[in-house]
């Protein structure tokens, strides 16, 4: 079981999000638990909250999990999946407004040194212009 | 006035049939300012209503409502899918089986405003919002031919965005360019509230 933050990258693409993946573990390794998913409930470029949720289950650490989303619709579906998982749960993941393969690089490096979910946000937001 | 589980069911297909009926011009409209998904999206979360009308209305009328909404919010991707999705989940959460006119106008002014806080948009920027807001108001002020009056004030507004400006969604990224055509989801909206307003003639 983790002890860090866990990751999980959102894209409308299946490609971007595995290929973000694989950057996050040659950075980080696998220290950091991950989650990613890409792609609308048919298979076209889209996202999908079934299985934003499962990705969250998957990356899930006890001190939260940051998403890193690409466009909209991926946050508005990481926000509503957000909102369906278990009340206990709800409070510990939170969407980082971060550009999303320099976000994850950077919240999964930040993760890796132990960083609490709030520390782990700041440092991939840090990212993007005030 | 009572909706029933049959009534229910037929709302359901209808609002589906509709949606499903008209989602090329959806995905039309969307080509234009957005991803051109919307029309695929919406057909693929009404088509799961479908698949599933019998089980979703054989609930009270507000586990009905919220079960398309879930369904709406598993199935479309995309946007829309949680932003539909919160409209009927809401709606859900307000309305018993045994509904008067007030309630419902009620229930809906509530889930529109849980639209805009999903969709963290407001009227004016060329979403379904701009139907969705004319249409509350048309409801609140009851008074005679109510149904004509939704539909026409569905149609104009969906009509009004055409001049808009993106602010919200992927048509934003055109700025300028996003002036001079309807907005997909507005048009979607229309849809719906027409087919609603149908639905409750046919009652009559």
């Amino acid at each position: 079981m983790s002890e860090n933050v866990g990751i999980v990258i959102v894209s409308h693409s299946a490609d971007v999000a595995r290929g973000t993946a694989l950057m996050v573990e040659q950075m980080v390794g696998r220290e950091v638990p991950l989650g990613w998913c890409g792609g609308d409930p048919g298979g076209g470029l889209g996202t999908n909250v079934e299985a934003i949720m499962k990705a969250i289950e998957q990356a899930w650490s006890e001190k939260g999990v940051a998403i890193l989303v690409d466009l909209g619709g991926a946050e508005t579906n990481s926000e509503m999946a957000i909102e369906m998982l278990p009340e206990e749960r709800r409070g510990r993941v939170v969407v980082c407004n971060a550009p999303v393969v320099e976000g994850a690089v950077m919240a999964a490096t930040e993760a890796a040194s132990g960083a609490t979910l709030e520390a782990v946000r700041r440092t991939a937001e840090e990212l993007t212009p005030a | 006035m009572m909706i029933d589980c049959q009534v229910r069911k037929r709302l359901f297909e209808t609002v589906a049939r509709r949606v499903i009926a008209n989602a090329d011009e959806l995905t039309d409209l969307d080509r234009a300012i957005g991803d051109g998904d919307h029309g695929t999206n919406m057909r693929r979360g009404f088509e799961a209503v479908l698949a599933s009308v019998d089980e979703l209305s054989a609930k009270s009328l507000g586990e009905s409502l919220k079960g398309v909404g879930t369904t709406l919010v598993m199935k479309i991707g995309g946007a829309s899918g949680p932003l539909y999705g919160t409209l009927f989940m809401s709606l859900g959460k307000s309305l018993s089986d045994e509904v008067t006119y007030e309630q419902t106008a009620n229930a809906f002014a509530i889930a529109i405003e849980a639209v805009k806080a999903r969709g963290k948009s407001d009227v004016g920027q060329k979403t379904m919002l701009d139907v969705l807001f004319p249409v509350a108001r048309v409801l609140r002020e009851g008074g005679t031919d109510i149904t004509t009056r939704l539909k026409a004030t569905a149609r104009d507004a969906a009509e009004k965005t055409i001049p808009m400006r993106a602010i919200r969604g992927r048509a934003s990224f055109l700025g300028e360019r996003s002036i001079g055509h309807m907005d997909p989801g507005a048009r979607s909206s229309a849809l719906i509230v027409d087919a609603v307003a149908e639905f409750m003639e046919g009652l009559a």
